[in-house]
């Protein structure tokens, strides 16, 4: 394809970059032709931060394979993770 | 003894596009005297990127002078890295079709403006910028023969896919085109398909329209791009050859034609 078409999610986070760590609230989210992959077409990430202008990001190009696949590791971390960071019940205070 | 290859210069200049705007291009020419026609080479989507440059410097190589604009200069910091600008643009969902032609045409002026001219002009672009060839070709006065190469979304089949800042389907304004047209398309490309490719052929044949489309087999969009897997050697080496017998007849010039005066 050759389009403009972009998914945009909201995000809480930070990202580093050329400048080092930044705050991000934006993903912008395509399947197109890469700026540097050698691939065809790639599923590309570029992480931003809107609210203060969007002027830097940090840019993935991904197969689309590969993006499948990193999205059900994603998923993955996240239910193994949340299971082990769960806040443990509080503990009852000796009386 | 005239060495069989020859010089080149290249630099990025300073130039006006639409409404004045100060902005950059990429500009290279024959280093020899003489005049050269000159071509205005259009980037794609992703951005004015080094694989464009490459391409003006071919042109140069092959006798012409040419101009690719940084079409997303208004947007950009200064030297910040063309890739990061292409991304912010496409977010934005592009650059609207009327700036581009005037940058298109400001760019043709550039050309004409330099002493080394001689006044004919060619436009390519690819990708995106095959589209904006051709509605550069309707829209836009001065173009002696333009080159197509595997621009996406000539035809729109839903009119939701039209905005402010893409109105009309190039398609819609064949009538209007004012010059020869080279296309240059890969059977396996989605965009424009195998069936868009014959209904703008059969538009323009319709309309009485001077053109010449070339199809490949066993290639895709952007095959043209060394950088990237869609390259196919074969048919890109004949894809140029298509390009250059192009430019030569209807620009009137040749490197070897130059060289001789």
């Amino acid at each position: 394809m050759c389009s403009y078409i972009v998914e945009k999610a909201a995000l809480v986070g930070s990202a580093k970059g050329r400048k080092g760590w930044m705050k991000i609230d934006t993903a912008n989210v395509y399947f197109d032709h890469p700026y540097h992959s050698t691939l065809d077409h790639v599923l590309a990430i570029d992480f931003t931060n809107e609210g203060e202008g969007g002027r830097d990001r940090v840019a993935v190009e991904l197969s689309a394979e590969s993006a499948r696949a990193l999205v059900d590791r994603i998923l993955a971390a996240l239910a193994s993770g949340e299971i082990a960071h769960a806040a443990p019940a509080m503990p009852v205070a000796a009386e | 003894m005239m060495s069989y290859y020859q010089g080149l210069t290249a630099e990025v200049v300073p130039f006006r596009g639409h409404n004045g705007d100060q902005g950059e291009a990429y500009y290279a020419r024959p280093t020899r005297a003489g005049k050269f026609p000159g071509v205005v080479v259009i980037h794609h989507i992703p951005g004015w990127c080094e694989w464009t440059t490459e391409v003006v410097r071919k042109f140069a190589h092959h006798g012409y002078a040419a101009i690719s604009p940084h079409l997303y200069f208004r947007e950009g910091n200064p030297g910040e890295a063309p890739d990061d600008l292409g991304a912010r643009i496409r977010a934005a969902g592009g650059v609207a079709d009327a700036q581009v032609m005037g940058d298109v045409a400001a760019a043709m002026a550039y050309l004409r403006a330099q002493p080394n001219a001689t006044g004919k002009i060619g436009v390519i672009g690819f990708c995106s910028g095959g589209r904006h060839t051709y509605l550069a070709t309707c829209t836009l006065s001065g173009i002696d023969a333009a080159v197509d190469c595997w621009g996406g979304n000539v035809i729109v089949d839903n009119p939701k896919d039209l905005n402010d800042k893409r109105p009309v389907a190039p398609i819609d304004l064949t009538e209007k085109m004012n010059c020869p047209l080279l296309g240059i398309f890969g059977n396996d490309d989605h965009n424009p398909t195998a069936d868009q490719v014959n209904r703008t052929e059969a538009m323009l044949k319709k309309l009485g329209k001077n053109y010449e489309f070339h199809r490949y087999n066993g290639a895709g969009h952007a095959f043209f791009n060394w950088q990237r897997d869609a390259y196919r050697p074969e048919q890109a080496l004949d894809g140029w050859s298509k390009v250059f017998n192009f430019f030569n007849r209807h620009l009137a010039a040749s490197a070897s034609s130059i060289a001789a005066e």
